[in-house]
Parts: structure tokens; C-alpha cells; sequence
């Protein structure tokens, strides 16, 4: 009996493992380095109507245990996702989940429509939080209300379930999360990288050349944690966490915050084998903590510990 | 293929300011294809730093299952490197992207390979490969001052050998473009800072010439987008070209620089 499987709105997972979108490009890559069955699922990279290209470069600075990117959702447009990487990506026996962004509204339904058809994609996954381009992106994650009207409306033409990926840059993500579950969500992804920035020692200019970047990497783990343990506490929607996963350890700590499943996000550029090794090694560190299976590290830290202490007060 | 596997350091030293030489045993060396290509080394199981560094090869011993790399000291991870000592073992994932094609002269053509600063390094195991194939040889190496100029005896070995300074402290006083306007050449190969390579191009795009670029990576191996790079058939369009698995080596024209 799989001690790692688990069921979500559209997906059977064969475990709770799967690449986060944007640091997997649409899997060719790492193609090389296993067999993607092996993956519960794959977050592919955000798809939008057009090509686009994206940033300059400078895309990427480095912090202490960080990265920060600013690739600005460069993708080959709908059509070419539709043509071309998902029938590839449809020899792996793995669901994939389809990042969905735009620059307005109709861009997002129009991806939506369309991707949700194909054979392979068994949830879309809104990108309501990319922190790099200029419009569209997290200015759909910041106001509940804009956030919720837009989960609606992809509802109405997703043929698979949907779930929404939320910013970490909002003073109340719970308000956030009740607001998209309330428009429909049938999920919610979480989080996405936080606004940073870093500076040249020599001539103060910033080094990303889109000044900003989101953070991403163990750095960005407590503050992960902190918000699912939030959000999960106050939806009855499952969340599917990510923030700095690195090792089997910090996945199950996911699951005690209340995350049902997990990505793997900028891990996977520096070991390319992060997420096979980790699902090689949950059920060693099942056998050590004493779980048949890993759903039961669900939501541990508040159903044995209470509640955030604010949240009684 | 690419590999990833733990290796073990040969040896390391400093062979110009900040200028370190380092060989470790792999069996990934078998697995090198070109001269130019490079590999993505973690330099400590910590996060800090959190990615790995694009290290150039610079000559491959395949006999002795071994490889050398050069690099400079510059910020946190390659300082980190530079402490590492013989018999300590580093995580290097490679090799990667697409290096300098040999076969692009027949023997008794000329090659002329300039390189600058720290994109020297590549151009070693090229020259070797070169002679190896009976093609003549000119280097034309550019460094900073004389404390940062290596390898000038290795490259002599193999052939007539120019070296600049920007101080004028070794060699002659300037730029590598000022050597290279009275050399003949049938293929030019070049290595180093984005203007050296700017000005090589644009006084040579008529000739036969591959540059290696160089930018900020992410994962190395073109998943993450970090390096990518215009096309040049399509300035303003959507059309690119990804350094470290596309690159590092192009042929002239085929990207914007």
C-alpha cells in the first residue's frame, strides 16, 4: 500500500511531490536526470495568450540561503503549450497542473479555456502573484475582491478543477484566501516568492535589471509556514504549500502547517534530483516519526497544538 | 550527459592574483564534448551561497579521468572554492551547454583565439585540440595588470602568444583589438567581457567567428531562463537563446551581445 498518495480536487497523486511552476521549465530538462512518472505532478511554467519574452537580464541576484528572480513570465504563448509541450509531456504517466497568467482578465479565461482541455492538465493553477511584470500578476493577488471576481470567471470556463496561487505580499493572506475560496477556488497554492531587491557594492545600482525580483529559497520557509498554517486553518479548501522545500524534513513540516501536498521550487536548480531523492526518502522519515501515511501529518501543529495565539484572542 | 557527482579536488593553486587552478578526478570527464564547456559546481552544503557557479573547463585529461578548471576569486562562492584543498570533494553537475567547434578548420589553417581576463581558460583546451588537428594556432590574451596575466608559457607552447595589459604593466599597452588588426586568420575564437566581445563582432561578423558569452545562471542546464539572450533574426520579438544550454559558444549573428 503507497504510504504517500493523495487525492485532491483533480488529482490523484502517486505522492504529495511536485516541481513548483517556473523552476521546471515544462519538464524537458530535467527529463534528462529521471523518469518524470516518478513526480506526483508538475506545476509547468506560467502560460499566457502570447509569447512573451520576458525581462532583460540581469534575472537573477543570490541573498544568504535566497534567490532572487525576475524572469517576467517569459513562456511560448498558448498555442505552442498546447501544440507542442503538453502532448510531449503526455508520455509521463503524471498530472500536470497549468500555471495560468495574464496581463487582464480575458487573458486569463482565454488560457484558461483552452488549456483546461487538454488530455493531461488536471488543474489549472492561477498565477494571481507573479511579482515581475507590469501589469496583470500580483495586481490580481492583492485585492480580495479583484482576486475573487477573476477565480470566478475562470470557473466558469475551466473544464478542471482550479486552484489559486496566492502572494505573500499582503498584510492578510487569510482575508485573501477566504475571498478566492468564496469565488470558487477549488484550491490554494502557496506562495508565491516575496518583493525583494539587491544593490551593487560598487555603484549602488540595483542588480536585477528589473530592479525587483521575487524571493524564493529557504529563506522564505518560516514565512511559508506561518502563512499556511494561517490559511489552512481558516479554509476548508486544501492547500498545496511551497517555500524553500528542500528535503523530506521540511515536507513534512509543510504537512504539520496544514499543506496537503507540496512543490518544489528553486531546489530543483541546485540539485536536479531533489524531488525523486525526496520521495525516496518520506517513507524512511514516516518509519522514524511513527506515520503509516503521510496524509496523517496534516495540520499537527494546530489539531495538537491550538490554535495562532492571536487567533483566540 | 550531464552528470552530477561528488569529486575529488587533485589540486589547487593560485596561479595569478585571485587566479585559481583547479583539477579534481571524474568520471563526468567522459562526458566532455568540446572545448568551452563548463560546469556548475556547488561550493558548500550550506545555503549561502544557495546556487552553484559556472566554472569554465580549461583542459581535460581524459586519460587520468581528470579535468582543470580557472577561475577568479571575485565575490562569496568562488571564495569559498578557493579554500577547498587537495582530497576534499566538491558536487559539480556538468558537463554543460555547447562549447567551440574543432572541426570548423582543416589542417594548415590558421585560428586566431582572444581571449580576455577570466575568459581565457577555455580557449587551453581548444588551442590543444586544435594543434591536435594540425590547425595553426595565435593567442591573443588580454589581461587587466601584470599580476592578473596566466598561463602566457602554456599557450606558447602551442603557439605565437600576444599579451596586453590595460596598464601597460606587462606585455603591450591596450586592448586585444589593437594586436589582432594585423593577424590573418581563417577562424576566430573568443572568450571574455561583453565589450571585448562587442567590438570583436563588430569588426569581424563578416569572418568566420564563435564567441562564448557569459551571463548570470541559475540552474545551468535551461530550465529556469535566467541566461537567455536575444536572437538576432528577431531583435524585437520573442525569439531566444539560453547561454548556459543554447551557449555559451555562438556563432557570430546568431544572438544579440
Amino acid at each position: 500500500m503507497s504510504r504517500l498518495n493523495i487525492e485532491l480536487p483533480g488529482l490523484k497523486l502517486k505522492n504529495p511531490i511536485m516541481p513548483a511552476s517556473g523552476c521546471f521549465g515544462f519538464g524537458k530538462e530535467y527529463s534528462q536526470f529521471y523518469d518524470l512518472s516518478k513526480l506526483g505532478a508538475i506545476m509547468i511554467k506560467a502560460t499566457t495568450v502570447e509569447p512573451r519574452f520576458g525581462n532583460p537580464t540581469p534575472r537573477v541576484a543570490e541573498t544568504s540561503a535566497g534567490m532572487l528572480n525576475a524572469i517576467g513570465l517569459q513562456n511560448p504563448g498558448l498555442e505552442k503549450v498546447i501544440s507542442s509541450e503538453l502532448p510531449w509531456l503526455s508520455q509521463f504517466d503524471v498530472p500536470i497542473i497549468a500555471n495560468v497568467a495574464g496581463s487582464v482578465e480575458e487573458d486569463y479565461i482565454e488560457v484558461a479555456r483552452s488549456i483546461s482541455k487538454a488530455p493531461n492538465v488536471h488543474a489549472l493553477e492561477l498565477n494571481i502573484s507573479c511579482p515581475n511584470v507590469k501589469t496583470g500578476g500580483i495586481a490580481f493577488g492583492t485585492i480580495p475582491e479583484v482576486a475573487q471576481q477573476l477565480t470566478r470567471r475562470v470557473k466558469e470556463v475551466s473544464e478542471v478543477p482550479v486552484y489559486v496561487k496566492l502572494s505573500p505580499n499582503v498584510t492578510n493572506i487569510v482575508e485573501m484566501a477566504k475571498a478566492v475560496e468564496a469565488g470558487g477556488a477549488d484550491g490554494l497554492t502557496m506562495i508565491n516568492t516575496l518583493v525583494g531587491m539587491r544593490l551593487d557594492l560598487k555603484t549602488g545600482k540595483p542588480i536585477l535589471a528589473n530592479n525587483t525580483g521575487g524571493l524564493s529559497g529557504p529563506a522564505i520557509k518560516p514565512v511559508a509556514l506561518r502563512m499556511i498554517y494561517e490559511v489552512s486553518q481558516a479554509v476548508t479548501i486544501p492547500v498545496i504549500g511551497m517555500g524553500g522545500i528542500e528535503s523530506a524534513e521540511d515536507v513534512i513540516e509543510f504537512f504539520y502547517a496544514g499543506a496537503s501536498a507540496v512543490a518544489v521550487g528553486t531546489a530543483n536548480f541546485v540539485d536536479p534530483f531533489v524531488c525523486p531523492t525526496i520521495i525516496d526518502e518520506l517513507p524512511l522519515l514516516l518509519n522514524q516519526l511513527g506515520y503509516e501515511h503521510i496524509s496523517e501529518c496534516r495540520g499537527r501543529s494546530w489539531k495538537e497544538h491550538g490554535e495562532l495565539a492571536y487567533h483566540r484572542a | 550527459m550531464i552528470k552530477k557527482e561528488l569529486c575529488k579536488i587533485i589540486s589547487q593553486k593560485e596561479i595569478a592574483n585571485d587566479i585559481f587552478q583547479l583539477t579534481v578526478e571524474a568520471n563526468l570527464v567522459n562526458e566532455i564534448k568540446a572545448p568551452g564547456q563548463f560546469v556548475h559546481i556547488r561550493v558548500d552544503k550550506s545555503f549561502d551561497p544557495l546556487l552553484r557557479r559556472p566554472i569554465s573547463i580549461s583542459s581535460v585529461d581524459k586519460g587520468n579521468s581528470q579535468f582543470t578548471m580557472i577561475y577568479r576569486r571575485e565575490g562569496k562562492g568562488t571564495s569559498l572554492l578557493a579554500e577547498k584543498g587537495q582530497g576534499m570533494q566538491l558536487d559539480i553537475l556538468g558537463p554543460l551547454g555547447n562549447g567551440f567547434p574543432v572541426n570548423e578548420l582543416s589542417p594548415g589553417e590558421t585560428a586566431l583565439l582572444v581571449g580576455g581576463g577570466i575568459g581565457v581558460p577555455p580557449l587551453y583546451e581548444l588551442s590543444i585540440q586544435l594543434i591536435a588537428k594540425g590547425v595553426r594556432v595565435i593567442h591573443v590574451l588580454g589581461f587587466q595588470t601584470q599580476s592578473a596575466v596566466f598561463y602566457e608559457k602554456e599557450f606558447l607552447d602551442y603557439g605565437e602568444t600576444y599579451i596586453t595589459t590595460v596598464d601597460g604593466s606587462y606585455g603591450k599597452k591596450g586592448f586585444v583589438t589593437d594586436i589582432i588588426k594585423n593577424l590573418e586568420f581563417d577562424c576566430l575564437y573568443t572568450c571574455g567581457p561583453t565589450p571585448m566581445l562587442k567590438a570583436i563582432e563588430k569588426e569581424y561578423s563578416d569572418r568566420k567567428l564563435f564567441l562564448s558569452l557569459e551571463e548570470r545562471m541559475g540552474c545551468g542546464i535551461g530550465a529556469c531562463f535566467a541566461c537567455v539572450c536575444k536572437s538576432s533574426e528577431d531583435p524585437s520579438g520573442v525569439s531566444y537563446k539560453k547561454v548556459c544550454s543554447d551557449g555559451p559558444v555562438f556563432r557570430a549573428g546568431e544572438v544579440l551581445i
